[in-house]
């Protein structure tokens, strides 16, 4: 049968499922003690403030229970997960000193090409450790820092400490604890005041090794009247047992300063995805969340946006589609501490063959708050009557002086509109893809050209059904 | 020997509740004829232009539908597209989020047409376009979202025009224009028509025909054809109305 006549791109699955051999340079053994975490520390080189954190942190993981709430995580075993996997790579600023593998991969995956194209900067983590990691000099010239979080905790140091952790404390929640325990990697942003990056920045994480965590750390300083475009990128080959993501994403952006930070997620089936990211938006700042879900079994995702200063604003934009097996309870938390702040959440989610979304949103205005202005829109698409969604809106509003909006739609996919395709030549398949495709398009339109294409690869793949 | 585009045969079809509402029809369109089919409210017409679309809201409980010689009665929707038959809806989908432009590009090569150049597609699009008294800017807004009844009508035929088929199927085309729409969309239709290619307009109204080569005229009643004849009975009908045609056990 002739398929994919439309702009849904085809490709495999098979370019993310490509797995290098696992031979890391060194790993610890599977499961979470003291032992370990000192380990990983020591392997660091990491001041002794980190250590001490590492340590708390540990302490605290020990004594929280797992959430509760949002699906169930019965699946994992700490006990069988391994957190530290150092790769047989030294980082560098040049691609071609990677070791043939590792450097396939990424080329596989398109970066270096993106960076000479599209992107002011690119870093790279394997496993536990960023392999590579530049920019361009203009960038550098203007002061932009943007390292691996081990060279930013030994070159700016003080940076790092006032803010590290400090949005996502290890009390927070049990795998923040986690995180604080054993996290390495990740990428440190730092843009002067009135700095402009005009093209974006990105970090890729790729997780090779089977049963391993990784707990990259992302710190982002936005200086007054800054801007910039962070865009993060995950994959993962699939395995049969368990893997776990806990990364944690710290974004300061400072008066008048807008940062934007998107995602696309496209961990393998295997995946749990329990990441932490939180943005402070000072007076007149704003974050733009753009957020694509496809990958992981479960997904725990919820970006949240503290408007600190008056005028801040913050904007969600997110995407999941969830297949067999999948569990993505996604959404977006907003918390307006001052007045004429404004938020926006716009979220989509798409499930078939049994695949589960969940949109959480969460709008608290605190009484000071005064003229802030909220509006969520939740929208759900389910292809078939196996698939399940579900928005849970959450607000907790304490002054009068607002203007909160609320609207969910869900839905299933229309039969008349397969027809109506339909009768112009495209296929059931095609008719569903160009559906689903126009459905996320609020949310392509807001990438940049190549990860709008590959946005739409995946829903594509999605709906082939490639994705087991 | 010359064969009929389309050849409907003793043709049954019911809703998915068992109802029947067509119930037996014999139609036969050569190429370059232009058929029309009036009837009363209910009696089928809409029924029909959807069953040789191949919509799956109806089953063929009998008879069978052929076209180009080819029985296609258990062909699907998008095959049948692919042969050449393009019905215009009475009532348009909205497609979020997919641009008139983008979206008459994938038709036109799911639909069978020669990929064109980006540019001579762009050109085609905006004679179109301009034919059809729509604003250059439609071409990237989503498809019929938001637009007025008028614009769905003309993005229709506008769609018509972009994948030429064999058979055109025009459902209750001219409901809810106003006159010079009806004039704007006439003078389409007009474009498209050619020796080789048939229409079957579906027509509540006669506004659209007054333009119109007319071969045959249909009137349905009941599921099944009461009457054919010629242009005249188009006039006949303005007159005096669907009474005279009704089946005994219906009046």
């Amino acid at each position: 049968m002739e398929r994919q006549k439309t702009q849904v791109e085809e490709i495999g699955r098979e370019l993310y499922d490509i797995r290098d051999e696992n031979r890391p340079d060194y790993q610890v053994a599977p499961g979470l003690t003291e032992e370990i975490v000192r380990e990983i520390s020591a392997g660091q080189n990491e001041p002794e403030w980190m250590l001490k954190l590492r340590l708390k942190s540990f302490k605290i993981f020990k004594k929280l229970d797992m959430p509760a709430w949002g699906p169930s995580l019965h699946e994992l075993d700490m006990d069988q997960i391994v957190t530290y996997v150092r790769p047989k790579a030294d980082m560098t600023d040049d691609w071609r000193k990677l070791p043939d593998d590792i450097r396939n991969t990424f080329d596989r995956l398109g970066i270096p090409k993106a960076e000479q194209e599209s992107l002011s900067g690119v870093g790279a983590q394997y496993d536990s450790e960023v392999v590579y990691h530049n920019m361009k000099e203009q960038m550098r010239e203007q002061g932009v820092i943007y390292a691996d979080m081990q060279t930013a905790l030994r070159e700016h140091g003080d940076l790092v400490k006032a803010h590290f952790m400090k949005l996502l404390p290890p009390s927070d929640h049990k795998f923040m604890a986690l995180h604080g325990a054993v996290w390495t990697g990740g990428s440190f942003v730092y843009v002067p005041a009135g700095v402009n990056v005009e093209l974006p920045l990105q970090s890729y994480f790729r997780l090779n090794a089977p049963g391993a965590g990784q707990f990259e750390h992302t710190l982002i300083i936005c200086e007054k009247g800054s801007k910039l475009h962070f865009i993060e990128g995950c994959s993962a080959p699939q395995y049969n047992v368990l893997n776990l993501h806990a990364g944690g994403v710290e974004l300061y952006i400072r008066e008048g300063a807008t940062l934007r930070y998107s995602t696309i997620e496209n961990w393998s089936k295997n995946m749990l995805n329990l990441n932490s990211k939180r943005a402070l938006v000072e007076k007149d700042g704003a974050i733009e969340w753009i957020s694509g879900t496809f990958g992981s079994h479960i997904t725990m995702l919820y970006p949240s946006s503290i408007l600190k200063g008056e005028g801040a604003r913050s904007e969600y934009i997110g995407v999941s589609f969830a297949g067999k097996n999948q569990f993505l309870d996604t959404g977006c938390k907003v918390i307006h501490a001052a007045p004429n702040t404004s938020s926006t959440m716009s979220s989509k989610s798409i499930s078939k063959a049994g695949g589960n979304t969940t949109t959480r949103t969460s709008v608290t205005v605190q009484p000071q708050a005064k003229n802030s202005k909220s509006s969520v829109l939740c929208e759900a698409l389910m292809l078939d009557n196996l698939s399940r969604s579900d928005t849970i809106p959450g607000m907790d509003i304490r002054t009068d002086e607002v203007d909160i909006g609320h609207e969910a739609k869900i839905g299933r996919i229309s039969e008349g509109s397969i027809y109506y395709l339909m009768s112009r030549g495209l296929s059931e398949e095609e008719a569903k893809a160009m559906i689903v495709r126009g459905f996320v398009e609020p949310v392509t339109k807001e990438l940049p050209l190549e990860y709008a294409v590959e946005m739409n690869r995946l829903v594509g793949l999605e709906l082939e059904g490639a994705i087991g | 020997m010359k064969r009929p585009l389309l050849c409907v045969r003793g043709l049954h079809a019911a809703l998915e509740s068992g109802e029947e509402v067509l119930r037996g029809i014999d139609l036969e369109i050569e190429p370059g004829e232009v058929h029309v089919i009036m009837g009363p409210n209910g009696s089928g017409k809409s029924t029909l232009a959807n069953t040789i679309m191949g919509s799956p809201a109806y089953e063929v409980t009998q008879g069978e539908i052929a076209f180009e010689g080819e029985d296609i009665t258990a062909v699907s929707v998008d095959a049948r597209a692919k042969k050449g038959i393009f019905m215009a809806f009475q009532t348009p989908e909205e497609i979020d989020g997919i641009t008139v432009f983008d979206f008459l590009r994938t038709a036109q090569v799911a639909a069978g047409g020669k990929p064109v150049s980006f540019f001579a597609f762009h050109n085609q699009i905006q004679s179109s376009l301009d034919a059809l008294q729509l604003d250059g800017a439609c071409a990237q807004r989503y498809l019929n979202v938001g637009f007025s009844g008028g614009e769905k009508k003309k993005s229709e035929i506008l769609q018509l025009l972009t994948l030429n088929p064999k058979l055109a199927i025009l459902d209750e085309t001219d409901s809810g224009l106003d006159v010079d729409a009806v004039q704007v969309v006439t003078e389409g239709i007009l474009r498209y028509k050619n020796k080789k290619n048939a229409l079957l307009i579906i027509s509540h109204s006669t506004r659209l025909l007054d333009k119109l080569p007319v071969d045959k005229v249909h009137i349905l009643c009941h599921g099944r054809f009461v009457h054919t004849g010629n242009r005249g009975l188009i006039d006949e009908v303005n007159t005096n109305g669907f009474a005279r045609f009704a089946p005994a056990e219906a009046r």
